[in-house]
């Protein structure tokens, strides 16, 4: 049997006109923090011949499905998990992007 | 007889080794602290052992830094009480802010487990007052994230304990195991009562074990804790 469950808006939780929206939130080494894994994959894009690549850092893509009011609402709350959470602001910086 | 207490996090795997140490070998009372548990009272040291809290996701503590008995070590701390990280026990500290910093992938990209080298920088702390200044340590270290990183304004405060040297006590580059920013392996917080050390004390107490420089930790925790509270004196430093 196939049980499924639904949230119903305006209800217990009062969430109304609930949107969903996508959220990515990208987290990199800070510039001044060396990033030894960026410049490992550095020497081996250039053992495969492509010299063309001056500098490789290796960060983290976090991916959220969100339900909120707007995307402002969803953007701060994101901001508020990144510093709680997702980034340690001692030694990375986020970009979270909403669509 | 005092009472430690050794949490446990959904993944801590040296957990049973530092009550082995305390129990066994220093014949002190030890308790494991589940980490869903919210209070810490009737304890005089807390450890927060090496492993892989939370398989390390994310970043390694993060996770573990929100379960619920860290506001009890926050609160534990404040107050005064010792609180030793070890390895992963560090790791979560620096996430949790009771230690500054933090520690990020070792340079060398790899897990490094062996024996190394560290010197004893500041003696007046708790954990540390039955050694000297310069005091070598062998300790083994075993960790894939122990490249300590603190930005400059933290460093020329910093209350640094350990730093990895050479076996005559250089501090050399050739010595620095993980990329630690200034070779650092442990460090206090200013008031003294926090320890946050990559290398396992725990794991050199026992002569069996190849070593037993680690008792010193675990032997000056106690003798500061067996002196009467009135001649106990956290120093701040910084």
């Amino acid at each position: 049997m196939i049980v499924r469950y639904y949230v119903t808006y305006g209800g217990k939780n009062g969430i109304t006109m609930a949107k969903e929206f996508t959220v990515k939130v990208e987290v990199k080494l800070k510039p001044v923090i060396l990033d030894p894994q960026g410049k490992t994959v550095l020497t081996a894009l250039h053992n495969l011949g492509y010299n063309e690549v001056q500098e490789t850092r290796i960060g983290k893509l976090i991916e959220m499905k969100i339900k909120d009011e707007s995307a402002e609402k969803a953007k701060e709350r994101v901001q508020e998990m990144c510093r709680k959470l997702l980034a340690n602001p001692v030694i990375e910086d986020f970009v979270i992007k909403i669509e | 007889m005092l009472n430690f207490g050794v949490v446990v996090f959904p993944g801590s795997n040296c957990d049973h080794d530092c009550y082995h140490v305390i129990k066994h070998v220093f014949d002190q009372g030890c308790e494991f602290v589940w980490h869903e548990e919210k209070s810490l009272d009737g304890f005089d040291c807390v450890i927060l052992p090496g492993g892989f809290s939370y398989g390390d996701y994310l970043r390694t503590g993060a996770i573990a830094r929100f379960s619920p008995v860290m506001k009890s070590v926050e609160k534990f701390a404040l107050s005064g009480g010792l609180v030793l990280g070890i390895c992963n026990g560090f790791q979560i500290l620096v996430e949790a802010g009771l230690l500054p910093g933090a520690l990020m992938k070792n340079s060398s990209l790899k897990f490094v487990c062996k024996w190394v080298s560290i010197c004893v920088e500041n003696n007046d702390t708790p954990f540390t007052h039955l050694m000297k200044v310069g005091d070598i340590l062998r300790i083994p270290i075993a960790h894939g994230d122990g490249n300590y990183f603190a930005t400059p304004d933290d460093i020329k405060n910093l209350n640094v304990i350990f730093r990895y040297c050479d076996k005559e006590g250089r501090i050399t580059y050739e010595s620095n195991p993980n990329g630690s920013i200034e070779n650092i392996a442990g460090i206090c917080n200013p008031r003294g009562n926090i320890l946050g050390m990559m290398p396992h004390p725990e794991r050199c107490s026992e002569e069996i074990l190849g070593g037993e420089d680690g008792r010193l930790i675990f032997e000056s925790i106690i003798s500061w804790l067996e002196k009467p509270e009135s001649i106990r004196k956290i120093k701040t430093y910084g």
